[in-house]
Order: C-alpha cells, then sequence, then structure tokens
C-alpha cells in the first residue's frame, strides 16, 4: 500500500531544525485523564522550566506531578540513583498516595544511562507501588509522542485476557460495561424505543480502544460505535489505574489518535492483539471511515452512518462557506497534521504543505489513503508531506505562497500575525475535543476563528504590524 | 535528587537567550534536544514580540549521542551566519550538552573561520549558576569581547564625552517592566542633563559597545544583571558605577545624589552640578509618594503586617519602601537570589522582622500562612498563595504571567515609578480591608440578588436567630442558601425567615 501512496503522495525529509513541545508536556494532560496516578519527571531544571511555563496555571493547582530534579551530585554519580528515587517515590507516597507511579526518563537520564527501567521494578515491591517507566525524550521524541511512549509502557500492565474467563477477566469486563451502561441515560431493562439497534448488541469480540480522549469524548465515541452495535469493552488508558483493560490472544484494538505507532507495535507484538487499521476519528469523513473499518472487521453492516454523516456536514455549513477555497500550511508541530489536512481538504480547503515531526507510514497508512482519495474527489492537488520540517525553509516557503492560514507553534504565531500571514496555534488542537461527529464543529470553530477575528480587523488597514522586513531575500 | 513543584529562576541557557536576543542582530544557537526552544514561545507570547526570536536550535538527537555532534554545530552556525548575516552568534550550552562534554569550544574556533559573524561560547555552567546569574555572566561577556576585540584592533576611543553621559546597563527581555523602567530611567537622566550613551543588552548594537567607556558613568539598576559588566569597566577603565536602585523616592534620591557625586568628580571646575532642587521638585510635587505618604489614606496602613518575597532587587527595594516609606510592618521579607544572601540581608537589616533566603515556594506558603500578613507583595507564586489563602497580593518582582507585560506605562523606578507603586500598595490593602470589612458586617448582597434589581428591600425580613445562623455559614456559600431560603419563603407565602424556615427550605431542596 506505501508505494502505491508514494506515486502520488510527495513525502520529503528536512533538517529537522523546527520547532515543538518537549514530550513531557503528556503529563499534563495525562494526569488529568488518569485520576490516581503520579508522574515525576526525572530531569533538569530545564524540564521542570518548560513544564511549568508550558502548563500555566496548572502548577497552582496541585498537580499529581513533579519533577524529580537531578543535581551534580546525581549527574556525577557520587549520589545513589536508586536510594535518591526511593527516597522520593516514599515522599510522594506518603503525600497523595498514588495507585501508580509514573517516571518521565528524560534527556539528562538518555545521556547517564540511567537504568531507571532496572530500578522500578525493584523498587516497585520495596516500596509496594506499580512503577510504570516511559523514555518521553526530546532526543527521540516530539511533543504528542510522549503519550505514545507513557501507553506503549502501560500496555505491558494490562492484565492479561484469559480465554477461559477467570473471575479477574471477568469483573473487568463487567466494570467497563457499567461504565458504559452509566452514561447511557436509556438503560431501562432493555426495551426503550430509541435505543433500537443497542439492544441486540452483536457478538463480537472484544475492542479496545487506545489513546487517550477526555471523557465525554470517550463516551460519545462509545456512543457512535453502539449505534453500530459494537461495545467497547476496555480503553487504554483507563479513567483510572486499576481500571486497565484487559488484552491478549483474540483481543482487537483500535486507536484513536495519529501519533500512537509505539503503542500499537507494543500492543501488537507484545500482547498479541489484533490492530484495526483504520483513518481516525477526526472530522465527520474521519469519524465515518473509522467506524465503518472497525464494523468490517467485525463484519457488520453500518446502519445509518452515511446520513449521519450528511446531518453533520449540514450542521457546519456556515463554517464551510468560510474555509472553502482557503489555503492552510501546517508547519508541523503534533503529528495530528495528516488527519486535520485530510478533513480540511474536505471541507474545501487547500492544503499547500503539511509538516510533521514523524511520518509512521505504516500506522497511518488508512489514513493516508483517505488523504489521497479526498484529494481525488476534491479534485485538489496532493499536499507535499515534509517529515522533520526546517521551520526556517518552511517560513521562506511561506512567504512565496502566502497562506491564508498557517497552522504553527506558539514561537512563529505572532510573527507571522504581524507579517499579515493569519495563524492557528497548533498546540490548542491537542488539548481541543476534535474527535468524533459532535465535535467536528469545534475544529473548524478553531480553524475559522483567526478567519472570524481578521474579518472584523480587515477594514482598518493594519495587516502589515512590522516596521521594515529586514533583509528581504 | 530533589522534589520540585515549581522553580524561582530558570535554567542557566534562559539568562543566556535573554541577554543575547535583547541585542540588535545577534543570534543564539542552543546545542539541545528536540524541545528545549522553549525560550521563543515565551518570548514570544509574553513580550508579544513581532520578530522571530533569533534563536535556533543545533539538534542533540540520538545520532549526536551516539557520534558527537561532529560538523552539525559548525554547519548550523555558518548556515545562520549566511541566512541573518548577524553580528555575532552565541553558541548556547544547555544541560544536556554540558554532561556530553563535547568540546563546543572548538566549534567555535571551526565555525569562527568561515563565518563573518563573531562567534562565541556562553561560558556557563549549567548547574551552578541559574537564569540571573547566566545572564550577568553573559552580557559581561558579550562587553568583554568586544572591548578586547577594538583593543586590539587599537578602534578603543577612551575619551569621554563632553557633556555628563551615562550607560544603563541590565535591561533586557523578559525582564520585569523593564521597557518601562528604561524610559523613566531615560527621562530622569534627561531631566538631570545627562545623555544616555548607550543601554545595553537591550536594542543595543554589539558594534557599538566599544563605545561603552565614552560614558561618564555606568547606572546599574538591578542587582541581578549589569553588575558584573559594570564591575569589569570600573577595573577595565576605571569607570565608576551607581548601583543603587532608584526604586522608592528615598532610594531615588541616593541614587541620584551619587550620581551628583560621579558627575562632579569629571566636571570641569567652574561647573558643578547640583541635583538637590530637582529632587526637592520632584519629591514634593512630581512623585505623589510623599505625599501620599502624610495623608490620611496612608495613616491607615500604620502597623498593617506585610510580607515581601521576590527577587533581591526588588524584595529589598519594596521593604524599604513599605518600612521606611508607609509605615507598613514588614514581618518578613525574602528573596530566592540565594547567592545574593548577604546583599539582602544587609539591606533588609532592620525593615523587617525576618529575613527568608530560600528558592522553595512551599517554605514562603508556610511562611505566609503563619504570619497571616494583610497583604503580600510577591512574584505570580505567592499571588497564588495569597488567592488560596484570601490573602490580597501584588506583584513585584519575576517570575511573571502576560499581565505583568502591561501595554500601558507601568514603570517601578524613578518617581513615576513611585506612584505606580503607591497605587500598587494601597490598592492590595484596601482590597484586604474592604474583603474584611465585608465578612464583619456579614458581606453585601450584590452577590445575592434574587430579583433582578439591586434594591435590597424585600418583603422578606430575616428575624434576628435566623440572621446569626446565616452568618455562621461559611461566605462562599452563603450567598446561596439565602437565595434558596428566600425563594422557598416565596413561594410558601412565609414572609418572617426563622431558623425553623432555613431548615425546611435545605430540607425541601435536598428532597
Amino acid at each position: 500500500m506505501s508505494i502505491n501512496i508514494s506515486e502520488t503522495l510527495t513525502f520529503e525529509c528536512e533538517t529537522g531544525n523546527y520547532h515543538t513541545f518537549c514530550p513531557i508536556s503528556c503529563v499534563a494532560w495525562l494526569y488529568q485523564k488518569i485520576e490516581d496516578s503520579f508522574f515525576l519527571v526525572v530531569g533538569t531544571k530545564t524540564c521542570g522550566y518548560f513544564l511549568q511555563n508550558a502548563l500555566g496555571v496548572m502548577i497552582f493547582a496541585e498537580p499529581r506531578y513533579a519533577m524529580a530534579e537531578l543535581e551534580e551530585g546525581d549527574i556525577s554519580a557520587q549520589l545513589n540513583d536508586y536510594q535518591e528515587l526511593k527516597k522520593l517515590c516514599l515522599q510522594i507516597k506518603k503525600d497523595r498516595n498514588p495507585s501508580v507511579i509514573i517516571w518521565i526518563g528524560t534527556c539528562t537520564t538518555e545521556i547517564i544511562k540511567m537504568d531507571l527501567e532496572g530500578m522500578a521494578p525493584k523498587l516497585e515491591t520495596e516500596i509496594g507501588i506499580p512503577i510504570v517507566v516511559a523514555r518521553a525524550n526530546g532526543l527521540d521524541y516530539a511533543f504528542t509522542q510522549g503519550e505514545d511512549t507513557v501507553l506503549a509502557a502501560m500496555a505491558h500492565r494490562c492484565p492479561e485476557r484469559s480465554l477461559l474467563g477467570d473471575g479477574r477477566d471477568k469483573t473487568i469486563q463487567d466494570q467497563a460495561m457499567r461504565n458504559i451502561f452509566t452514561l447511557l441515560p436509556l438503560r431501562k431493562g432493555g426495551e426503550v424505543g430509541t435505543g433500537g439497534p443497542m439492544n441486540n448488541l452483536k457478538k463480537h469480540p472484544p475492542l479496545v480502544l487506545f489513546g487517550s480522549l477526555p471523557s465525554t469524548v470517550a463516551s460519545q465515541l462509545s456512543l457512535e460505535l453502539r449505534r453500530q452495535s459494537i461495545q467497547v469493552s476496555g480503553r487504554l488508558p483507563a479513567q483510572r489505574y486499576t481500571d486497565l483493560p484487559s488484552l491478549g490472544d483474540g483481543v482487537y484494538v483500535c486507536g484513536v489518535n495519529p501519533f500512537l505507532s509505539r503503542t500499537a507495535t507494543t500492543l501488537m507484538r507484545r500482547r498479541k492483539c489484533k490492530l484495526i487499521g483504520a483513518p481516525f476519528p477526526i472530522g465527520p469523513d474521519g469519524t465515518r471511515a473509522w467506524i465503518e473499518k472497525i464494523c468490517s472487521v467485525f463484519d457488520i453492516e453500518t446502519q445509518g452512518l452515511k446520513e449521519r454523516e450528511q446531518q453533520m456536514w449540514e450542521t457546519l455549513k456556515d463554517y464551510l462557506d468560510l474555509v472553502r477555497g482557503k489555503s492552510v500550511f501546517f508547519m508541523g508541530d503534533n503529528l495530528l497534521e495528516i488527519s486535520l489536512a485530510r478533513f480540511l481538504i474536505r471541507c474545501g480547503m487547500i492544503v499547500y504543505e503539511i509538516g510533521i515531526p514523524y511520518l509512521d507510514k505504516r500506522y497511518q497508512a488508512a489514513e493516508l489513503l483517505l488523504m489521497k482519495n479526498t484529494c481525488k474527489e476534491m479534485c485538489v492537488p496532493m499536499p507535499r508531506i515534509v517529515e522533520k520540517p526546517d521551520n526556517y525553509n518552511q517560513i521562506q516557503r511561506m512567504r512565496e505562497l502566502k497562506p491564508d492560514l498557517a497552522i504553527t507553534g506558539m514561537a512563529h504565531a505572532n510573527p507571522l500575525e504581524a507579517r499579515g500571514i493569519n495563524t492557528k496555534w497548533s498546540v490548542e488542537f491537542t488539548f481541543a475535543q476534535i474527535h468524533g461527529f459532535t465535535n467536528a464543529r469545534d475544529v473548524l470553530e478553531l480553524v475559522t476563528r483567526p478567519l472570524r477575528r481578521n474579518n472584523s480587523l480587515e477594514d482598518l488597514g493594519w495587516t502589515s504590524l512590522i516596521k521594515r522586513e529586514k533583509k528581504e531575500k | 535528587m530533589k522534589l520540585a513543584y515549581w522553580m524561582y529562576a530558570g535554567p542557566a541557557h534562559i539568562g543566556t537567550l535573554r541577554v543575547a536576543s535583547s541585542f540588535k542582530n545577534v543570534h543564539a544557537i542552543m546545542h539541545a534536544p528536540l524541545g528545549d526552544d522553549y525560550f521563543n514561545v515565551m518570548r514570544s507570547m509574553l513580550e508579544r514580540e513581532r520578530d522571530f526570536t533569533p534563536v535556533t536550535a543545533s539538534i542533540v538527537d540520538r545520532h549526536v549521542l551516539a557520534r558527537g555532534s561532529q560538523e552539525k554545530v559548525v554547519d548550523n552556525i555558518t548556515r545562520k551566519d549566511r541566512e541573518e548575516r548577524p553580528d555575532l552568534i552565541v553558541l548556547t550550552p544547555t544541560c544536556t550538552s554540558s554532561i556530553l562534554q563535547e568540546d563546543l569550544q572548538n566549534f567555535v574556533n571551526r565555525a569562527s573561520v568561515t563565518s563573518d559573524s563573531d562567534v562565541i561560547l556562553a561560558d556557563v555552567n549549567h548547574y551552578r549558576v541559574n537564569e540571573l546569574q547566566a545572564a550577568d555572566r553573559t552580557l559581561e561577556q558579550v562587553v568583554r569581547y568586544y572591548l578586547d576585540k577594538a583593543r586590539r584592533q587599537e578602534t578603543l576611543d577612551q575619551s569621554v564625552t563632553n557633556k555628563p553621559s551615562a550607560n544603563i546597563i541590565g535591561i533586557f527581555t523578559l525582564g520585569f517592566h523593564n521597557q518601562h523602567d528604561c524610559r523613566e530611567l531615560k527621562r530622569l537622566l534627561q531631566d538631570l542633563d545627562i545623555e544616555i550613551n548607550q543601554v545595553i543588552p537591550e536594542g543595543g548594537s554589539v558594534q557599538d559597545l566599544r563605545n561603552l567607556p565614552k560614558a561618564w558613568f555606568n547606572l546599574v539598576p538591578y542587582r541581578e544583571v549589569g553588575l558584573m559588566t559594570a564591575i569589569y569597566l570600573e577595573k577595565n577603565f576605571g569607570m565608576p558605577y551607581v548601583s543603587t536602585t532608584p526604586m522608592g523616592v528615598v532610594d531615588t534620591a541616593e541614587c541620584i545624589r551619587q550620581i551628583q557625586r560621579h558627575v562632579n568628580k569629571l566636571a570641569l571646575l567652574d561647573r558643578t552640578f547640583d541635583y538637590e532642587s530637582y529632587i526637592d521638585q520632584q519629591t514634593k510635587f512630581v512623585s505623589q509618594a510623599a505625599w501620599f505618604s502624610r495623608s490620611i489614606d496612608c495613616q491607615n496602613l500604620t502597623g498593617k503586617k506585610a510580607v515581601v518575597f521576590g527577587d533581591a532587587t526588588h524584595a529589598a527595594s519594596m521593604t524599604k519602601i513599605l518600612a521606611r516609606e508607609m509605615g507598613i510592618r514588614v514581618s518578613c521579607a525574602g528573596t530566592y537570589c540565594k547567592h545574593d544572601a548577604e546583599w539582602f540581608k544587609e539591606q533588609v537589616q532592620g525593615f523587617c522582622d525576618e529575613i527568608l533566603i530560600t528558592d522553595d515556594h512551599t517554605e514562603v506558603g508556610d511562611m505566609i500562612a503563619h504570619v497571616e500578613p494583610s497583604a503580600i507583595f510577591g512574584t505570580q507564586m505567592e499571588r497564588h498563595i495569597g488567592k488560596r489563602l484570601d490573602i490580597p497580593c501584588g506583584v513585584i518582582s519575576s517570575p511573571v504571567h502576560i499581565q505583568n507585560f502591561p501595554l500601558g506605562y507601568r514603570p517601578f523606578l524613578g518617581y513615576e515609578g513611585t506612584n505606580q507603586i503607591a497605587d500598587l500598595v494601597y490598592n492590595s490593602f484596601t482590597l484586604g480591608m474592604e474583603d474584611h470589612l465585608l465578612e464583619i458586617f456579614g458581606g453585601h448582597d450584590t452577590k445575592e440578588v434574587i430579583t433582578k434589581s439591586l434594591s435590597t428591600d424585600t418583603d422578606l425580613t430575616w428575624n434576628y436567630e435566623s440572621q446569626l445562623e446565616l452568618n455562621k455559614i461559611p461566605g462562599f456559600v452563603r450567598g446561596k442558601i439565602k437565595r434558596n431560603t428566600e425563594k422557598f419563603a416565596r413561594k410558601n407565602g412565609i414572609a418572617d425567615i426563622t431558623v425553623e424556615v432555613m431548615y425546611a427550605a435545605k430540607e425541601a431542596l435536598n428532597a
């Protein structure tokens, strides 16, 4: 398939001099997602400074994360790593009593080769709290890939699903069922009319979705699948560490985010799960394709999906009028770029360039195929996909292309705005609710915000607000 | 290893980058892994900078870890040289590069052969110095580099200007109200008929640094950054410097008197400068702070307890202003500049009950909770501690949020600065007083309106016991309870609210 794609889509690779967040930023959303966790970032002041500034006010809410700040004695091994970490973890246990401590390895622990994976099991038995190690460092990963490393590490901790169905397995399944049912107001003995297809759930192998989502979005996606009589038996990560789904041979898994390739690999290779490779449920087109793919794997015929998608597009009409024919440039920093670009092309936009930190062509194969088909259907040229982009070169290209919108990091947003280019901060897409049918509007709300704001400023004659372009090249 | 949730001063490279990017046409290249260029975000967001921050990274990735940077750093330097044609490129080490122990100086030497720009390696050790110390060093290093260069090229002009002139040293990007302070200082020197020779590093050009010795003296407004440079210039060029921060009425006068002494030393005999009448005029009539101290408003603040915490400059000055100029009792004054503890202690000695030197915010929080002051003057962290404890806080020092980069004119230094500080202090305390009075008198009713109008005369009367009962309820839910009770009473046609009615309402609501 990938050969097929490369014939039409162009892939490039630049220098990798681009701006993105450090992957340790994943603690910001994961600690909120996994309610009984504590994240300990083993790193230096640099990491701490990044976290405290990037997360702004969150730091004042007594978060369940902290830095284990390495000092000169730790670097030169005058202090014993194990004893130091034990001291800190005991303090965390005393103060917060979490169900799991997640150690985030950083660049520094990599360079000094601190054996976090080796120490964790020993310390775990000594203090009686599970310790999960994730190496989310800037040497290897970018921004959202941090979540990928954490979830991949956590996948090892999921209970084994026994085919005989022992007690533990069953309670977990039931728990998951109950959780889902409590979210549904319709549950009354299975005879409420509107629940139609929900009441005859088809028998299918267990399905576990991986990727952290805000809980409302998670239940929205479950509901969409239930409409097709598919039962989600668990999620990675679960709301609590103690509720991790059981995995094993015969469990089907499906990703909800494009940056989870390590997790997908771990689930397939180490936990013997079957991966459903689907486009990601971003935008109505993506959501439909995602559900269709899952249904096709389970041999279920979809019901009313096309209508549902159509209905969603209807509700987006006002925003679509705004974006149609406008051009976008993704500078690339969070790996959501391909899916977002595909959705925006379907909305009638023209995408010039998709910068992306890292592209796993196998994990994103279905998404890439969908994008290719979308381009054909919308009769727009295929965008160039630039892996490891070079921000300097991108800005030169942007000068020539003059896109209507640049989706970019915060380091470049204000300078680009001052040069008359509309920008949208890419980070917002990682924190906003963008998955499923229901949230398609939110994506467009974000994308159109600079366009709407600048519509009202247009007539004031202030588009370029720099004194003069320093050395025009 | 230490458990840390928050820090006051950032890592060393931030200081270097702040100095480098404050100069015009200077580019910094960090030897750092992906994601460490967060400085660009801060500068672009907090300062609302219109230009691209002149900082890029020479990325340290797996390959670098395995084989060393090799050509990468040199290539990145020469590439930047071609693209941006900067005057100077500063190679900036980070925590990562300091443990990799690559020979960065060697890269710099190699790169400077091929590039037109000057190239230097910032001389900072990540594990020994913090952001502020690093900034101080880097500024001195850059100044020394260019003065040495000028001396070698014999372009160094050591003659001083005809008219009295000054360099302002230590104004830089992401500094607390630095832009406004700079404007105020320029105005002050202009009033004194002193020319500004150079302001560094903000907006300065490295090519002009060789003219630094032309000034009569150096003014170092902030303790944290610029002092090393001033000392270097004094040692090598005999330039005197004034390091008294002109913050508050008394210290501003003191600063001007010191300037007067230095200026008169160099002035020709027939022309001596006397700034006393200027000081008098400014103190009494331009600054409102002296008058404010006499006014009845300020009388009400007498003996009120306050806690001060921040960087050494601002915390020391603020402590002196509160104690000396406003009669406020400073229960505790503290700083996170541990490296400058001695100076700080000496400055605030006699102006406060207790001195706290720490960079652990929980210690500061505990101290505030223990003292229970009427107001706090601190950083954004203390503002949040204040929020939790219900104590008002005025922000007087970094670390700061975007709100502390106001668009309007808000200096802390000079005579206009005294006005700003008086407002800040007064507003913090009145808010505290108002809050306190509200607590005593059971709150005013604006939050608790149940009809659309603001008028409070309703047809319902609360008897004495029920009012007592209502006042026992914690402030933050009281309004709601009152509203619910009245709603219940109205629905049931009850005109007099008794304790029984309150309970009935509560039960009705729970049912």
